[in-house]
């Protein structure tokens, strides 16, 4: 179970995530409990998913899906994520940026995969809030836990950032000029 | 100069922290090679084939003397007292220790400099005209875009993982020295019809395994939006840019594969968005960038300076140095000067611990403390008084950096070659020293005229061979070294690609067929104004060939042509 950090805290995860299968089958949907299913599945049983007697419904994106297809179903779900198979693989950067500021998404967006404690700055400035770390295998619990503690100061690496970004939408020198005025 | 401002210098010490910190963790084990490997690479730090490699940033090539002194004192605490200036003005340290390395950060960092994204899957150092801000022919200066542009990529989070390397050129003049057509970007900067700033586009231009010329994708963007449209170019990149095959996921693949009219199309539906957004430029934002550069204090001084042209009159080994390595100024009675780093024998583009010092006494006690790195891997006193120029190349000749071969066969551009880059086919210095040394005889040189000739120990084209007018590859062939030659290659506003002339040869016999195909040329030209370039174009690769090989390819076309005729 990877350990998940949600806006710069330790956090507890109530979310269980399907993936097809190496097949492409897609999984059956359990009956209750949060989901956080594959596109596919979203995009073929939304309704399913939505009308279980309990539990609320995340979609999680590969590197490759456009998030414009979701676009349309924001409002009914309770989380995003985007997946990175390895952390050099930079598309859900772009991915994440076009959720925020051009769909309009709000709620949770995590990320999920090979993410390390070295990319929660970027990750954090393009709009991830939450963030599922790559614990490796085999790692006590405890070591877990201390690296995840660690891995919180990340966030703080730099202090200023030039561009604009989901968490700070203007520019430097658009804010610089600000506190002139 | 650009005076850093304190957000800047904080930017850059966290910087060092963070790098520090993340070494630590390598070294103790918990940050394992794979994943440590893209962040120091971020930070410039390679493994070579001896020992890590750092490239520093000398960002558009600015440099001045006291950062030189900085530099000096890094190859001489930490290395093996030199440091090797790179076709990308970009100064590379061969010998550093791994645990070192954020120690030379530090030091860096106190003089306002870093290797921040000097190498990985990032936006690369931006690059500009050697003569930039000082060249005659300057329609507009393209220091304050550079540092705009270098502000914007410097820790951009959305495009610290792209597919591939990507690097960005500005030229501001008119004729381009900064190779904007073989670069992922290129930025030309032009005058609107109100004379107002803008910039032509190309996207796709590059060399390596896949040479490709840079195609125009906007002819001219206003200067408020240069951030948002690179932007919007990036995320293009960045979202459908090859991953699968690193030798395919060059930006110049997806616009190949696209077409320039889809790419193009693609770009401006993605700037739809942004356009007029908050990255939009202000002029208080370009005035306030301006404002942060030093600029000399000019003089009033004549156009022309009597003791100059005594002094060329009276020394003809003078007027041999500054009809090559001295270049006309926009401001009247200076000049911009070339050391050259070309010396024979010595390691192309390598610069001692000595002589850096040295160049940085000389850049203050000449030229306003600053100095310029060229992509031809020399360095440049930007602003000398004319009546001065006789003292200073007094000086540097005494130093080794007075080799008036600016624009000659010598003046070899070379990357580090099998002897220092753990990708390497080949050696490339030991080729360019062979080179030099067949060519050793000045006024030769000088009667051969104007010659570019460039070598990359791989297809990484590092040494930019495929725009050389001479290119020479280094190929592995079962296991040994050898080297590709092509000719016809050319940098500069009518920038093309060279042409490989045959089947490649052993170390020993390349100096040999350099000498054949200048051989072929002096035989050829009409006059001493056809250029070597020149006169290929004219009559094609074929005359060339038949001198190097001997007519033994043109017997086996013939007997192919009849074999298929028959
Ligand atoms: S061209 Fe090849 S050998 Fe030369 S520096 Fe680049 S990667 Fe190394």
């Amino acid at each position: 179970m990877a350990t998940l950090i949600r806006n710069a805290k330790l956090a507890h995860d109530s979310w269980q995530r399907l993936e097809a299968a190496a097949d492409g089958g897609l999984p059956s949907i359990p009956p209750q409990g949060d989901l956080l299913v594959p596109l596919k599945l979203w995009q073929l049983s939304s309704s399913a998913l939505l009308g279980r007697p309990s539990g609320r419904v995340g979609v999680w994106l590969a590197p490759q899906e456009d998030p414009a297809l979701i676009a349309d179903s924001l409002d009914a779900l309770a989380l995003i994520a985007v997946h990175f198979p390895q952390f050099t693989d930079g598309r859900g950067y772009s991915t994440a940026r076009l959720l925020r500021e051009r769909y309009g998404w709000k709620g949770e967006l995590r990320a999920i995969g090979d993410i390390q404690r070295d990319q929660l700055f970027y990750l954090s400035r393009v709009g991830f809030d939450a963030f599922e770390l790559n614990d490796g295998i085999d790692v006590p619990q405890e070591d877990l836990l201390r690296s995840a503690q660690a891995a919180l100061s990340a966030f703080g690496d730099f202090s200023e950032a030039y561009q604009t970004s989901v968490e700070r939408p203007l520019p430097l020198f658009r804010r610089r000029g600000a506190e002139v005025a | 100069m650009y005076q850093y401002d304190e957000i800047d210098q904080k930017l850059v010490d966290e910087r060092v922290a963070q790098f520090r910190e993340q070494t630590q963790r390598h070294l103790s084990g918990t940050l394992s090679e794979d994943d440590f490997r893209p962040l120091r690479l971020q930070n410039g730090l390679y493994i070579q084939r001896f020992a890590p490699m750092l490239r520093v940033a000398i960002p558009y090539g600015l440099l001045s003397s006291r950062q030189l002194r900085a530099l000096a004192h890094i190859a001489r605490k930490w290395d093996h007292g030199y440091g090797h200036f790179s076709t990308r003005q970009n100064i590379q340290f061969n010998w550093p220790k791994l645990e070192e390395v954020p120690d030379i950060l530090a030091h860096l960092a106190m003089v306002q400099m870093h290797a921040i994204q000097t190498s990985g899957n990032c936006i690369r150092n931006t690059t500009t005209d050697h003569l930039a801000g000082v060249a005659p022919d300057e329609i507009v200066d393209p220091l304050v875009w550079c540092e705009l542009i270098r502000q914007w990529s410097t820790f951009h989070p959305e495009f610290a993982y792209l597919p591939r390397k990507f690097k960005i050129a500005v030229s501001g003049a008119e004729q381009d020295r900064a190779a904007i057509q073989v670069h992922d970007i290129g930025l030309q900067a032009v005058r609107g019809d109100n004379g107002e700033t803008g910039f032509r586009v190309l996207v796709g231009g590059g060399l390596g395994r896949t040479p490709i010329i840079g195609t125009v994708i906007r002819e001219f963007l206003p200067w408020p939006h240069l951030l948002s449209y690179l932007d919007a170019i990036l995320r293009v990149y960045n979202r459908y840019g090859r991953r699968d095959n690193k030798y395919k996921a060059r930006i110049k693949i997806l616009v190949k594969e696209l077409t320039p009219e889809v790419f193009r199309a693609q770009v401006d539906a993605e700037w739809a968005h942004l356009q007029d957004g908050p990255a939009t430029l202000t002029a208080a934002e370009v005035a306030r960038i301006g404002s942060r550069f030093t600029r000399p204090q000019y003089l009033k001084l004549d156009a022309l300076s009597p003791q100059y042209t005594q002094a060329l009159a009276r020394e003809p080994g003078f007027a041999r140095w500054a009809g090559r390595n001295v270049h006309e100024h926009r401001v009247p009675g200076y000049a911009a000067v070339t050391l050259s780093l070309k010396k024979t024998g010595v390691p192309p583009g390598d610069a001692t611990t000595e002589q850096m010092e040295a160049v940085a006494d000389l850049a203050d006690r000449y030229s306003f403390g600053e100095l310029r790195v060229s992509h031809e891997q020399n360095l440049i006193l930007s602003d000398v008084k004319q009546s001065e120029l006789f003292a200073v190349w007094q000086e540097a000749k005494a130093l080794g950096l007075a080799t008036p071969n600016i624009g000659l066969i010598s003046n070899i551009i070379a990357c580090p070659g099998g002897d220092f880059c753990s990708l390497a086919n080949a050696k490339s210095i030991p080729v360019a020293a062979a080179i030099q040394r067949r060519f050793d005889d000045l006024d030769y040189q000088h009667d051969i005229g104007e010659l570019d000739l460039n070598i990359s120990g791989c297809m990484n084209s590092c040494g930019h061979h495929h725009v050389g007018h001479i290119g020479i590859l280094g190929v592995d062939k079962q296991g040994a070294e050898f080297y590709q030659v092509s000719i016809g290659g050319a940098q500069g506003n009518a920038a093309s690609l060279g042409k490989v002339i045959g089947p490649s040869f052993a170390q020993d016999e390349v100096a040999e067929v350099i000498a054949r195909l200048i051989e072929t040329y002096l035989a050829r030209r009409d006059s001493e104004a056809e250029r070597f370039i020149d006169v290929v174009r004219r009559i094609g690769i074929e005359p060339f060939k038949e001198n190097v090989y001997g007519n033994a390819h043109q017997k086996r076309e013939a007997r192919a042509r009849q074999l298929a005729a028959a």
